[in-house]
């Protein structure tokens, strides 16, 4: 007996549709796995881990703020991703974006006014975009690999926003704390519905991207020249759509949403710059992208589904003391086997007994080509 | 078991059905192979050639319909399956590894674990025997294309079939090399194995193959024995009717017509060290001419096709002028915008993106040169008008397809071929570049679309080809050129041109062009 795996002739339309249900009932029993080896009933910590971080409306905005980053970035990947561009990165340009886009409250905290949250908004973006461009710079110029280069990039912001809090900005009324001043009341993002919860505008900024990437994607010209240049390069020379030039369309527009996101956290759920001020977001919105199947509207499920692994990661750890790392554990699952299932789009398992040594597998050369 | 119980039948097959969704794409099909004979399986493309040979070979399992092997019922479930019956193939699509060598590549599909150096020198003996000389131990890369073909057919014989499946083998050859492959069929034939021949070139089945069977929409429309048909008679059963035969007005006032494609002094450096470096090629294509470049594959057709489309820029913007402008700076996208159109060898991946629609694929050439037509303000793709413009071209070249809009990939090669050369013509360019334009398609689908090139550049377009096939450059050109190693002969006028000096120049023959082998080597 053993397990083979044969590629389907086309893609299964079942299996796209079905692949990240099966993904999340794979980690739930994995994940009932672990709780059971940890000492702890799986019913109670899955009630604890997902429902009750969600049982109550505030706790649906402490959702939101949590989702708005994961999908302002994750749509941004997506274009990526779609483009055979493989932006790691995104930690970084989220940090860069709220490093750059909080200039202003804190060098300039006297400017106030309605121009203020515009600009840092703006600001965040460019930041972003301009640390995306690095990655892009080096592997148009010199053919690196943009995976290693923007994901060292991330690095290289978390230190650099570290010593930035610690040295030049830091609060000088601080205590020596290592932040920034509070920002003014102008430097705020404004909360949607201040009676009901902290949720901010970030998640309608999250919605709008959402949207319209989709709309880029699905029915505008350029987002006929990601999908093109992402699955057939050399058609896409011949259609005359520059492999260059996508690479920096597709980073910088990463970039600058990662940079939105960053400064939206900073300005919104944070107000003022911290050593850390993501719980590594840069790097579950890969998973989110992938969960949402690298569709704009899937990445808002998906983004609110890996939401709530931070808010369940927080709750078990303070209702049954276990370390809030097991969100991470969870979101290695889900990621581990999103991909896992993937493969049943392209190829259908054929189980091939002892009974019929005929059926040996025969070298797919051919198929190959 | 079998009905038929004379024993002299190698493989027979009875009522053989594959159906696709709602395409039945072989319909109870019946086929008898004998003991040692050439047996030509003929039809149009989406005849069910493929399918049904795909079916022999154990890469699709029919619906129904039964098989014997010599008088037994056999289910043959995978390539292996085939294989140890003792069916071979030769695709025409060869699956080697271009920086293997030759022994390497044997030893992947053999997987018996014999040491390299055996396979090599049992290879190298049977190659010699059968008179197919063959280096086992050179780079894949460095052979040429009939070369490689050796490989993939010593690779089968290695295995000691008694049914060799070819599919189209001579595509790729110069006609010296064919008559070469011929006598080792013959002599294969001669030791009473069976070959199944999948070719529409008639002439070269009327001269080898003892019977051969027809297959048209799926269905076997007649069984005869091609030595007593003329060609004509032979593709009338395959198509059904008689295929117009394609007329070619003489070319008036050439002489005097514009230059519309002009190369001057093209060079270019070998891309990668399994391509071939361009030198110094001349070339007018005036308004009004086609003009066929002829060469066997491999010799710097790819590498030119891809400097004169713009999909790589050369350093001399003179070096390619359209229209009486330099071009040669100008991306493939600014050349369409001067009234070029091309058509490149590879249909899926190059021609077409596989898994998007046709009418997303009309997109891929046109979003430039029709953007008003089909991409609106703000870049909004107008989907309704490129399905309607998919749909006008679907109609005028007759493409045959299973669902309204499908994807490229799942059109078969002839038909997607169609359909990427329906997509220029309708633009009606004044230069067209086209690199095989009629690779793998049938005969009534291949005469369709020669015509349409005649009629585009009678109407005062320029049309450059480049084809292996010399049939098809006879049939078509106005003046016949050679590319060999990366070099373009002097342009031959048709009625000068003969197969013998073409075939000659092919081969390299004119001096100044063999001395050049050893450095691409």
């Amino acid at each position: 007996m053993r397990l083979e795996l044969v590629k389907r002739p086309q893609r299964s339309m079942l299996f796209s549709a079905l692949s990240p249900f099966i993904a999340f009932v794979l980690t739930i029993i994995a994940g009932a796995i672990m709780f059971a080896l940890l000492g702890v009933n799986p019913l109670t910590a899955f009630r604890i881990y997902f429902i009750e971080p969600i049982s109550q409306v505030w706790q649906l905005h402490e959702l939101a703020i949590k989702a708005a980053p994961l999908i302002l970035i994750a749509v941004g990947l997506s274009v990526c991703y779609k483009a055979n561009i493989w932006n790691i990165g995104a930690e970084g340009q989220f940090i860069l974006g709220g490093i750059v886009g909080s200039i202003f409250p804190v060098l300039f905290p006297q400017f106030e006014g309605p121009l203020v949250l515009p600009l840092m908004l703006l600001f965040g973006m460019i930041g972003g975009a301009a640390y995306a461009a690095i990655p892009a710079l080096l592997k148009t110029r010199f053919n690196t690999n943009e995976i290693l280069t923007s994901l060292m990039l991330v690095y290289v912001a978390q230190l650099f926003l570290d010593w930035l809090v610690r040295g030049p900005w830091r609060d000088p009324q601080g205590h020596g704390f290592p932040q920034t001043i509070q920002f003014n009341d102008s430097a705020i993002l404004p909360e949607l519905l201040p009676e009901s919860g902290r949720a901010n505008w970030g998640f309608v900024f999250a919605l709008i991207a959402a949207v319209l990437i989709w709309i880029l994607m699905s029915r505008m010209l350029k987002g006929f020249e990601v999908r093109v240049l992402g699955s057939s390069p050399r058609a896409g020379r011949f259609a005359g759509f520059g492999l260059s030039r996508m690479v920096f369309f597709a980073f910088l527009l990463s970039g600058a949403l990662a940079g939105l996101a960053g400064i939206s956290e900073v300005s919104g759920a944070i107000g003022q710059l911290q050593p850390v001020i993501s719980p590594g977001y840069g790097f579950t919105a890969i998973i989110v992208a992938f969960l949402g199947r690298l569709n704009p509207l899937g990445i808002v499920a998906a983004g609110l589904v890996l939401a709530l692994t931070y808010l369940g990661g927080e709750a078990v750890q303070s209702a049954l003391g276990i370390s809030d790392k097991v969100a991470r554990v969870f979101q290695g699952m889900l990621l581990f086997f999103v991909l896992g299932c993937d493969t049943l789009i392209h190829y259908r398992i054929r189980l091939t007994g002892l009974s019929a040594p005929k059926l040996e597998a025969a070298p797919k050369l051919e198929e190959a080509r | 078991m079998s009905a038929d119980q004379d024993g002299a039948n190698l493989l027979e097959v009875r009522g053989l059905t594959k159906i696709f969704g709602t395409l039945t794409a072989c319909d109870h099909v019946d086929l008898n192979i004998a003991k040692g004979e050439i047996h030509a399986l003929l039809g149009e493309n989406g005849a069910g050639k493929s399918t049904l040979v795909k079916m022999l070979f154990g890469s699709l399992e029919p619906n129904s319909g039964e098989i014997f092997w010599n008088g037994q019922a056999v289910r043959i479930t995978s390539p292996g399956t085939a294989k140890k019956l003792g069916i071979g193939m030769v695709f025409q699509h060869f699956s080697l590894f271009e920086a293997l060598t030759a022994a390497e590549n044997i030893a992947l599909s053999l997987d018996d674990g014999s040491p390299i150096s055996t396979i090599a020198a049992k290879a190298r003996a049977l190659s010699y025997s059968y008179g197919l000389p063959l280096d086992p131990l050179s780079l894949v890369g460095d052979l040429s294309v009939g070369e490689r073909q050796r490989i993939e057919i010593i690779r089968c014989l290695l295995q000691t079939p008694q049914l060799i499946i070819l599919d189209e083998p001579t595509s790729v050859l110069t006609p010296q090399e064919a008559d070469k492959l011929f006598e080792t069929l013959e002599r294969l034939r001669s030791e009473g194995k069976s070959i199944l021949y999948i070719s529409h070139r008639l002439e070269e089945v009327k001269r080898i193959c003892d019977r051969a069977t027809v297959l048209r929409h799926g269905k076997v429309v007649g069984h005869c024995n091609p030595r007593q048909e003329t060609a004509s008679s032979l593709a009338r059963m395959m198509v059904g009717n008689e295929i117009q035969a394609v007329v070619r007005a003489p070319a008036e006032d050439i002489e005097t017509a514009p230059v519309l494609l002009q190369i001057r002094e093209l060079t270019r450096k070998p891309a990668t060290p399994f391509s071939i470096p361009l030198r110094n090629i001349n070339l007018e294509v005036r308004a009004g001419e086609v003009i066929g470049i002829a060469g066997v594959a491999g010799n710097g057709q790819g590498e030119f096709f891809e400097s004169v489309s713009g999909e790589v820029l050369q350093q001399d913007a003179g070096s390619v002028r359209i229209r009486g402008k330099d071009a040669g700076g100008l991306t493939i996208t600014g050349r369409r915008l001067m009234g070029a159109a091309f058509v490149p060898e590879e249909r899926l991946g190059h021609g077409a993106a596989p898994r998007m629609k046709l009418s997303e694929n009309l997109l891929l050439s046109r979003h430039a040169t029709d953007g008003k037509m089909l991409v609106g303000a703000g870049g909004m793709v107008k989907s309704d008008a490129i399905y309607t413009a998919a749909q006008r071209i679907i109609k005028v070249m007759d493409v045959r397809k299973s669902a309204p809009d499908p994807e490229a990939a799942a059109l078969s090669g002839g038909n997607l071929q169609k359909f990427i050369v329906g997509r220029e013509l309708d633009r009606r360019p004044s230069v067209l570049v086209v690199n095989q334009p009629t690779w793998g398609v049938d005969a009534g689908a291949a005469a369709h679309i020669r015509q349409a090139l005649i009629e585009l550049a009678r109407s005062g377009s320029a049309v450059l080809v480049i084809s292996q096939d010399l049939d098809e450059l006879f049939e078509i050109s106005d003046a016949i050129t050679v590319m060999h190693n990366g070099e373009l002969s002097k342009p031959l006028p048709i009625a000068e041109a003969t197969f013998e000096k073409i075939g000659l120049l092919m081969g390299g023959a004119e001096p100044g062009h063999a001395e050049h082998t050893l450095e691409t080597a």
